[in-house]
């Protein structure tokens, strides 16, 4: 098992260093001076060349990155050219909010889509059944961005439930808190779930029919034990594979969803980094949503090792 | 025989099945009945019900099934019974043990999780008693050291490891019934030999009753009591595997047994029966075996009676008294 | 007489699967016209073996020869052209049947692989090996999925028959079928290779239906022919333990020996004889020295170091 971890943990490093370099390198050969950015339209050539020097830009690409990588290894990831401050001061506060969000859109897509999974596949062609197919195809086809103004339109404008948008910190009120998110989690929470759904009805279905499932059931033990106990242990290995491809699809969804919402997350710093050329952050927001990725991703490994014996002794 | 000793008592039971929407009849009267200590082979090929009414008997039939009949246990009508308490029954009075020892097992719980379940829930053993008893089980199957197999997964056996598991988990409970369904027919001669002989001692040490589901009548005759011979949902003939073997009553019985290579056989070609086994939902009105049958005449329009130990209007050469 | 011709011979045949030796050494030689059975449990490696001579899976030593050529020396193409020769039939006629093709144009393929015939007579004469195989000609236009299984694995017979092959090797053909379906498959074989000269290679591990169908016999365990000979005397007075309680163990037999545990590991071969874990005669000699398959006169060959071979042998 050790072994198996150590493994996994190599593969993480290029999952964070290769979109890191497609990034540094991206800015660095997309037009516009950030120098000239941000001194403004008065100032002169000297001094663009002046702060260019400062911000080692007038480095040859190689020498930056050598440099940048150090940074990055040192958790020294320069300072924001906008905030003027250290980017590894301002992300954690960003990131906390789309960790947030995304963990609890995650574990409604997880919660509803296996619920309903397991019922559509022991309730196989009943109109349950039939009901829960067809909300899980036209979840699937409704946009994610449209899914939210709905959801904005009935429960903040129409009955007033949720705020329309902004962000209140846990520290201000848990309850509060929790009710700035909610919104953002279901939109981003539910279409996921509808993908859960048909994972779990059909892997479900595949188990039910097993030899062991048949075994278990002769013993005379009770469906319910059946169920949960025999049939739900292998249903979640797919499963869990499905949750970790749409763990990382709610964190690329979370910044569209932090912009119509206006949350200040790590997508939404991304966003307006990116018009600001703020190279350092934009960097900086990157490594955070790789090294979350990568986390996520590491996660998924060891629970499928979890559940499955035979991928830990292999 | 001894009423006492009757375990199971089977009566007039049929099968129907929804196929193409349609309720379709795959056993039709079926009568059977073993004692304690005995050993009977249900025998047939593919499609025949064989199968289908093991899965009866145990109540795990596969959905939108329809079973009419009396199946008793032990004096219990267990048609009368709600599908809950006839599960907990057949698991505690019946084991069962399936064909395909790689996959009757589940993948990723422990050997000594799926073993200790049934004995915790129809026994109320706790944890350490039960494994304690599994550990005990496996030594009976002859599998030593098996406080290591019980913290193991079912992929690091193999096929006749897994199978001793099988049968350890089918009299873990104590059945007065083992119903086993083609036990040997995925393992290697070697060790279906092995596992044959198991079951035989398990049945005399525990006086088991045993119903045997084959194709292949040959490998249990010395092993069974008794076997009954299906055709197309049909009972079509009863009596001793010898005598099914070397003095058949039914045609289908005779011509089963000659389709099969004989050791030490001289004969350049076999017989095979002509045509096929009728789907089914096709079965023909009077014998279902006469379109294939070479006796065959007019009178085998019509359904015979099972009378005798057969099923048969012409009967082949009367057993010897 | 003269000695009989040797269609196909294999020379110390070996394949490793990483550290697994799935076949070791394997040396036998089909003779033209014969039925030739190899018969082993599973782990013996006689489905690998089939496989290595027809080269479908590259061996890690030794050779085949067919009709004189060595055909692991030959290059991709001329193999192809080699292969029309040598056909094979699976245990799963559907796996190697393409369900989005008819009946008909399964069996006529190999005939344009191979070009086999003139173009336009091909249909007629897939039409004619479906009736040859107990198929109506109706079944030709139909597709592998409408078919039961016993005459799926008829298809199956047809198309190899189509490239009029001098070698048929079946792998385990009947296994999946039903006993009377098994029987009309069965003779089949016999009519066919009586009526088209074959030879035909016949891989089970069904003793009964070995017996039946086979003139010889090579039985394997762990990767290597332990036994070799006429049916008659394979069956009827084996030699080698293994061989003895295989037969004692088949249906219908008296239950005289009863072999103890498994079949080791192929990734782990005990040394000298690989049988010796489980041989009720085993000694110490057995755990040296490794015993060669060696001739017993009048054609046998044993490998083990009880076998005593007859004195006109030894000279």
């Amino acid at each position: 098992m050790i072994r198996y971890i150590g493994r996994r943990l190599l593969l993480i490093l290029p999952t964070i260093f290769v979109p890191l370099i497609l990034v540094f390198l991206m800015l660095r050969l997309a037009p516009g001076d950030p120098a000239a950015q941000i001194l403004g339209d008065q100032a002169t050539p000297d001094q663009v060349a002046a702060l260019r020097h400062d911000m080692g830009l007038d480095q040859p690409l190689v020498v930056q990155f050598v440099f940048w990588l150090k940074g990055v290894l040192t958790l020294h990831l320069g300072a924001s050219f906008f905030f003027r401050q250290p980017v590894i001061d301002i992300l954690p506060s960003y990131a906390f909010v789309t960790i947030q969000v995304a963990l609890l859109a995650l574990f409604i897509a997880l919660v509803v889509g296996a619920c309903a999974g397991v019922a559509a596949a022991l309730k196989r062609d009943t109109p349950i059944d039939r009901g829960l197919v067809a909300l899980a195809v036209l979840g699937l086809s409704l946009p994610e961005f449209w899914f939210a103004l709905l959801l904005i339109f009935l429960f903040a404008v129409t009955w007033r439930i949720f705020p329309v948008a902004g962000y209140v910190a846990p520290s201000e009120g848990l309850v509060a808190s929790f009710m700035t998110i909610a919104l953002p989690a279901i939109a981003l929470g539910l279409r996921q779930s509808a993908l859960m759904t048909r994972m779990m009805r059909s892997s479900m279905l595949d188990v039910m029919s097993e030899p062991y499932i048949a075994t278990a059931r002769a013993q005379g033990l009770p469906e319910r034990r059946v169920v949960l106990r025999y049939a739900l242990r292998v249903a979640a290995a797919p499963f869990v594979t499905v949750a970790g491809l749409s763990a990382s699809h709610l964190l690329s969804g979370a910044v569209a969803i932090e912009l119509i919402f206006s949350l200040p997350g790590l997508g939404k710093l991304l966003i307006d980094a990116v018009g600001r050329r703020d190279y350092p952050v934009v960097e900086g927001a990157v490594l955070a949503i790789a090294i979350m990725l990568a986390i996520l991703n590491l996660a998924i490994d060891l629970l499928y090792a979890l559940l499955d014996p035979r991928v830990r002794l292999s | 025989m001894n009423a006492l000793a009757t375990i199971l008592e089977v009566r007039g039971l049929s099968v129907s099945l929804p196929i193409g929407g349609k309720l379709t009849p795959v056993v039709t009267d079926m009568n059977l009945s073993i004692a304690r200590g005995e050993a009977v082979a249900l025998v047939g090929e593919s499609g025949c019900g064989k199968s289908m009414t093991a899965r009866a008997i145990i109540g795990l039939p596969p959905p939108g099934a329809e079973i009419a009949g009396s199946i008793v246990l032990k004096g219990q009508e267990l048609t009368q019974l709600t599908p809950s308490e006839r599960r907990r029954i057949g698991g505690r009075e019946i084991g069962f043990i399936f064909q395909e020892p790689m996959t009757s097992l589940h993948p990723t719980l422990s050997i000594g999780a799926q073993m200790t379940d049934g004995l915790r829930y129809h026994l109320g053993l706790s944890r350490t008693a039960a494994l304690e008893r599994a550990r005990e089980l496996l030594d009976r199957v002859g599998i030593p050291r098996g406080r290591d197999i019980l913290a193991g997964h079912a992929h690091q056996l193999s096929g006749g490891m897994r199978q001793r598991v099988v049968i350890a988990m089918a009299i873990a409970c104590g059945p007065s019934l083992v119903i086993a369904d083609e036990p040997t027919t995925a393992l290697d001669v070697t060790i279906q030999a092995q596992v044959l002989d198991l079951l035989a001692r398990m049945r005399e040490e525990l006086g088991l009753a045993m119903l045997y589901i084959t194709h292949d009548l040959e490998v249990v005759a010395d092993f069974c009591d008794r076997a009954i011979v299906m055709y197309a949902g049909d009972r079509v003939e009863d009596g001793q595997p010898e005598q099914c073997l070397t003095r058949p009553r039914h045609p289908y019985t005779s011509g089963l047994v000659a389709a099969i290579p004989r050791m030490g056989g001289t004969s350049a070609r076999l017989s095979p029966i002509p045509g096929q086994v009728p789907p089914v939902g096709a079965w023909p009105a009077g014998c279902r075996f006469a379109p294939r049958c070479a006796i065959a005449d007019e009178i085998c329009a019509t359904r015979p009676v099972f009378d005798a130990g057969v099923r048969c209007w012409r009967p082949l050469a009367s057993p010897a008294p | 007489m003269s000695p009989p011709e040797k269609l196909l011979e294999a020379r110390d045949l070996a394949k490793t699967f990483g550290k697994v030796a799935a076949v070791r050494g394997v040396s036998f030689a089909l003779r033209r016209g014969e039925t030739f059975g190899i018969v082993g449990e599973s782990g013996s490696g006689k489905s690998t073996l089939a496989r290595l001579l027809l080269r479908l899976i590259e061996p890690s030593g030794g050779g085949v020869h067919f009709r004189g050529r060595d055909l692991t020396s030959l290059g991709r193409e001329e193999m192809r052209r080699e292969r029309r020769h040598i056909q094979m039939i699976f245990q799963d006629p559907f796996g190697s049947l393409n369900p989005r093709m008819t009946v008909g144009e399964l069996v006529a393929e190999p005939m344009h692989a191979h070009d086999i015939g003139e173009r336009g007579d091909r249909g007629a004469r897939a039409l004619k090996l479906l009736d040859e195989v107990g198929l109506p000609a109706a079944a030709g236009a139909r597709y592998p999925h409408e078919f039961s299984g016993g005459q799926r694995q008829r298809i199956a017979i047809a198309r190899a028959l189509a490239s009029e092959p001098a070698l048929i090797v079946a792998d385990e053909p009947v296994s999946a079928l039903d006993v009377s379906v098994q029987a009309q498959v069965l003779n089949l074989l016999l009519d066919l290779k009586e009526r088209h000269g074959m030879t035909l290679l016949f891989i089970s591990h069904d003793l009964r239906v070995v017996e039946f169908i086979c003139d010889r016999i090579a039985v394997m365990y762990l990767g290597e022919i332990v036994e070799l000979g006429d049916k008659a005397a394979i069956c009827g007075e084996p030699r080698h333990p293994y061989t003895q309680a295989l037969f004692a163990s088949a249906p219908g037999r008296p239950k005289t020996a009863r072999l103890a545990g498994e079949i080791p590991n192929a990734a782990d071969v005990p040394s000298g004889c690989a049988f010796r874990t489980r041989c009720p005669r085993a000694f110490d000699r057995c755990a040296i020295d490794h015993p060669p398959l060696r001739a017993l006169g009048g054609e046998r060959f044993a490998a083990c170091h009880l076998v005593e071979p007859a004195a006109e042998a030894v000279s």
